[in-house]
Formats: C-alpha cells, sequence, structure tokens
C-alpha cells in the first residue's frame, strides 16, 4: 500500500534516502541543493524509484531535471500527487 | 562485493539452445534460475528439471518478452526465486531477407525481440539491482552486427545496438556494482542455425560450429565474482571469426 502523500512524509523519506547516495546527514535541509550534497542524476534517478515505492508517485525524466534542491524534489512529489 | 546468497537470474530464451545452455551453467554457479520461454513450454520444462536434477533450483516462468509486460515478466521470477540479481536477454528471433526485401514487420519483429525488449526487461531488472548494489546484466549479441552479414540488416542492426546500449548502461551503473556485458556467439550449433549452409564453416577459424555450451561459460564467467571488474565489454565467442 502506498503512503500517504504529505509534504512531512515525503520529507522524511527523502531525508532518509539521502544519506545513502553519500549526503552528509548534517547538511540535510530543503534549503541544501543535490550539487551541494554531491547527489548525482543517478543518485536522483534512485530516489525517484524510492519515492515510487513509498508513495505511488511517478516522476519523470523531464521532471527530475528541473529540481534543484531537496525542498524542490519534495514539492514536485507533493504537487504530482495532488 | 561477493554475490548476495540465494539470488536469482533470469534468462530469456531459456527452452532451447544457448539460452537453455546459459541456464544450465548458471544454475551450476549457484544462480536460482528463472527459465523464460515464449512458445515451447516442453523446452523450458526440460530446461529446468535439468537444472534440478543436477541438484541446483529453477522455476519456469512463460511470456514473451515484446507482448507482455517487463513487469509481468520479472514479477514473476521475483515470486518464485526472489530478488533477480542477473539478467540475461538471450531471446532472439531471425527473419532474414536482403535488405531491398525485407518488410517493415520483419525489420520491426526483429528489433523488437532482439533490442527494445531487452532494453525494457534491463531497465525494470536494474531496481532491484541497484537496490542490492549488486548485479549482472549479460546481452547475447552475436559477431553479425560488429561484422557485415548479408542478409541481415535487420538483425545486424539489432545486435549492433545491444552492443552499444551495453556499453552506454554499463557507464551509468558501474559505481552500484551493477555490470552489463555482452557476449557475441558466431555460428553456434543451435535450432536457430541449423538451416544454414554447411560450407558457413569454412569461414571460421576454428573450422567448426560452436556448442551452446561454450557461449554458456563466457555467460557464466561474465555473471559471477570473477568479473566484478569486467563491464561494458563484449566477449566474442566465435572461434575467430572476428578476430
Amino acid at each position: 500500500m502506498a503512503t500517504a502523500v504529505t509534504p512531512e512524509a515525503v520529507e522524511k523519506v527523502v531525508f532518509d534516502a539521502l544519506p545513502q547516495f553519500g549526503a552528509d546527514p548534517d547538511e540535510i535541509t530543503r534549503e541544501a541543493t543535490f550539487e551541494d550534497l554531491d547527489v548525482d542524476s543517478l543518485d536522483l534517478a534512485e530516489l525517484s524509484q524510492i519515492i515510487e515505492d513509498e508513495f505511488g508517485v511517478q516522476l519523470k525524466g523531464d521532471d527530475v531535471g528541473k529540481i534543484k534542491t531537496v525542498g524542490d524534489a519534495i514539492d514536485l512529489v507533493v504537487s504530482r500527487a495532488g | 562485493m561477493a554475490r548476495p546468497e540465494h539470488a536469482a537470474a533470469l534468462v530469456t530464451g531459456a527452452s532451447k539452445g544457448i539460452g537453455a545452455a546459459i541456464a544450465k551453467a548458471l544454475a551450476a554457479d549457484g544462480w536460482l534460475v528463472a527459465v523464460n520461454y515464449r512458445s515451447d513450454e516442453e523446452g523450458a520444462q526440460s530446461t529446468a528439471a535439468a537444472i534440478e536434477e543436477a541438484g541446483g533450483r529453477a522455476a519456469v516462468v512463460a511470456g514473451d518478452v515484446t507482448a507482455g509486460s517487463p513487469e509481468e515478466l520479472l514479477a514473476a521470477a521475483e515470486d518464485a526465486l526472489g530478488p533477480v540479481l542477473a539478467l540475461v536477454n538471450n531471446a532472439g528471433v531471425r527473419a532474414d531477407n536482403l535488405a531491398l526485401q525485407i518488410e517493415d514487420e520483419d525489420w520491426d519483429a526483429v528489433l523488437d525481440t532482439n533490442l527494445s525488449a531487452a532494453f525494457r526487461l534491463t531497465k525494470r531488472a536494474m531496481r532491484p539491482m541497484l537496490k542490492a548494489r549488486y548485479g549482472r546484466i549479460v546481452n547475447i549479441a552475436s559477431v553479425v552486427g560488429p561484422r557485415a552479414n548479408a542478409g541481415q540488416a535487420n538483425y545486424a542492426a539489432a545486435k549492433a545496438g545491444l552492443i552499444g546500449m551495453t556499453k552506454t548502461i554499463s557507464h551509468e551503473v558501474a559505481r552500484r556494482g551493477i555490470t552489463v556485458n555482452a557476449v557475441a556467439p558466431g555460428f553456434i550449433e543451435t535450432d536457430m542455425t541449423k538451416d544454414l549452409a554447411a560450407d558457413v564453416v569454412k569461414a571460421i577459424p576454428a573450422r567448426r560450429a560452436g556448442k551452446p555450451e561454450e557461449v554458456a561459460a563466457a555467460v557464466r564467467f561474465l555473471a559471477s565474482d570473477d568479473a566484478a571488474y569486467v563491464t561494458g565489454t563484449t566477449l566474442f565467442v566465435d572461434g575467430g571469426m572476428s578476430a
């Protein structure tokens, strides 16, 4: 069953997932850019899969290409679910 | 990193010929093997039975790689055996003719099965591999593609495309412990080649046709932990034809 998409739930999943891609947990904030966190395109593709598994929200490659910050990613997932 | 315990391998088109030999070789190397077939259920059952008799574990998974969804095929393999951490895209067809006489449907059918289906299965199969930080993808290409062979423009395009796809995806996922390689068989004795002229052997430096088991041995190596640092390459198993 997919988890209900709330900004808080998405933030938790994203924050929890990022360290496995090498992001420093202390630096993960909504304002942090993926570039600063050293999270690359493959990491983002994998994060998209995690989000899809958790929330049933599919992000396309075009979507993912536009996001810069962790907050952008969270907002995108929430908007796609609406 | 070593292969996780109880890892499964899905071999497409494994009811006979090269695919059946690959399924058996991977099982002998400790993989749990999903034996996929499209129409020859008896052949697939016999491949699986041979694996079980030899002490391995196999499951037969029906499905046309072009018609069904890759999700269904992978899910069926996962349900039967657990996470699929090796995919061998072996299912292939031929529809030979001079380019002037290849009908659109024969072009499309060969590209669909030999190339597009391999891409779609690969895309789906990489998900559990990324999670596991371990994966083996082996695409069965051909000497035809890298080399010309009159009468096989569709087949050559598909197989050359498969090699290009292999190289590019290998770069994308190498840092996640997933290797992507191709094996390019030459003239191998199978049902698919039995109608070919016997004098083709004269063009092979080894002066004989290859055996499915000789192709399978190359796949077995590429799927093994010994080949962890081998990725993006094409291993020719062709008696010297392409050298």
